[in-house]
């Protein structure tokens, strides 16, 4: 497992003894197209690490099914849920294709970050990063940049 | 100065709000241009815009333009149909400097309508295949129903040696694609960047975005080459018009190597 974290961008650089943390926490998974992944309003238990495949994330628009904000893949990392109160998604998320991702679990993560802040240092960082990247496409949705 | 009448032969309604004239010169002599270079293009009455060439720098006689139907002169080239005359003044302008990617790996983003400025340095890249690396041509469009060229895009995605993304902003029913930004699809590209020459095109807050992601994928502002769009006029820098700190866009540019103007892009006052 600890090698599979090695090979994702989003654990790059981390100390062995983080990985080996992180790595009793995580689990390979492989989910076939058109699986819901997440479900809004649901537990928030754990977030994946793609490894391979595309996920779409939305919601389900009354008359219009499951509408489509944006799609991530390889090398991305879904959901942050996890880390913040109440521990609910947000959002929905189903595989576009067949995905494979390390999925790592929420609960045991945060009791590993409790009782380590260094880990719940670099993991903050991490998704604030992601964070700020979100951030950033959606800023550039909004202002319409195709708009000549 | 003066312009040379031109003929419609054919007219292809692109997707979107886009036209793609194909016309060729009454007088029989056509001017060869470089991928990335513009004409004046008039329609007789209404008024003159510059306007990309979007075609094949290598197929002679004929020029091809996409135009996006956004005001009275583009509305009135848009509606031009086959036979039917326009002036053209041109070609215009610095080119893409395609030579510079020689050797290297290539990134083409292009948002909107700027596909068309990119599309003759596809067909030049293509036809010199052996000389660059991997290249990679990732475009974003508002809805599938804007992306231009979608069976050119379907063509150059199968020949299996140009990688081809294609990602819309707003997700429409049948629609398998990515969705996001056009910069979404950069983690898609894979290797080590420091070596790549990125070419941007697209409405300007589109290349700045565009821009700022490749560098930060490792690639130098001064590999980053990016086709503004400003308010020409004469196209020969007598007017002014089009001036932007101490360049003219239409002689100096339209292309640009972006660390030599992104310290003005993004000035309100330019």
């Amino acid at each position: 497992m600890r090698e599979l974290l090695v090979e994702h961008p989003f654990f790059a650089d981390l100390d062995s003894e983080t990985l080996d943390l992180l790595a009793g926490c995580a689990r390979n998974e492989r989910i076939g197209a058109g699986a819901r992944i997440l479900h809004e309003g649901d537990p928030a238990n754990s977030f994946y690490a793609i490894r391979e495949g595309k996920i779409a994330l939305g919601s389900y628009v009354p008359g219009r099914g499951f509408t489509t904000v944006s799609t991530i893949g390889a090398g991305e990392v879904l959901g942050w849920s996890w880390l913040f109160p109440p521990y609910k998604w947000h959002f929905d998320a189903e595989a576009r294709e067949d995905v494979s991702a390390l999925s790592l679990d929420g609960a045991c993560l945060r009791a590993k970050c409790d009782a380590d802040p260094k880990l719940g240092y670099h993991l903050s960082q991490r998704f604030a990063k992601v964070m700020e990247a979100r951030l950033g496409i959606t800023l550039a949705l909004l202002v319409d940049i195709y708009h000549s | 100065m003066i312009p040379r009448v031109h003929r419609v032969r054919e007219r292809i309604q692109e997707q979107g709000d886009s036209v793609t004239l194909v016309i060729e010169p009454t007088d029989g002599e056509w001017k060869p241009f470089e991928s990335g270079q513009f004409n004046m293009l008039w329609a007789f009455g209404v008024g003159e815009v510059p306007i990309s060439i979007s075609g094949d720098p290598s197929e002679p006689g004929r020029v091809y333009h996409t135009i996006h139907d956004v005001g009275a002169a583009t509305h009135a080239l848009c509606s031009l149909t086959p036979g039917e005359e326009l002036g053209v003044r041109g070609p215009f302008g610095r080119p893409w400097d395609v030579n510079a990617a020689k050797g290297r790996d290539v990134v083409l983003l292009a948002g909107g309508i700027g596909l068309a400025p990119l599309r003759p340095v596809v067909y030049e890249m293509l036809a010199r295949r052996a000389e660059f690396g991997h290249i990679a041509l990732l475009v974003g469009a508002r809805t599938p129903g804007d992306l231009l060229f979608p069976d050119e895009l379907k063509a150059w995605r199968e020949r299996g040696d140009i990688q081809v993304e294609t990602t819309v902003d707003r997700y429409e029913l049948g629609w398998s694609g990515h969705v996001g930004v056009v910069t979404t699809l950069m983690p898609l590209v894979a290797g080590d960047m420091a070596q790549t020459m990125g070419f941007v095109c697209g409405p300007e807050i589109m290349m700045r975005f565009g821009a700022r992601s490749l560098m930060d994928r490792g690639v130098s502002e001064d590999d980053i080459q990016v086709s503004l769009e400003r308010n020409m006029q004469c196209a020969v820098e007598q007017c002014g018009h089009c001036q932007f700190g101490e360049f003219f866009v239409c002689s100096d540019g339209p292309v640009f190597r972006w660390g030599r103007v992104a310290p003005m892009v993004g000035v309100r006052e330019l």
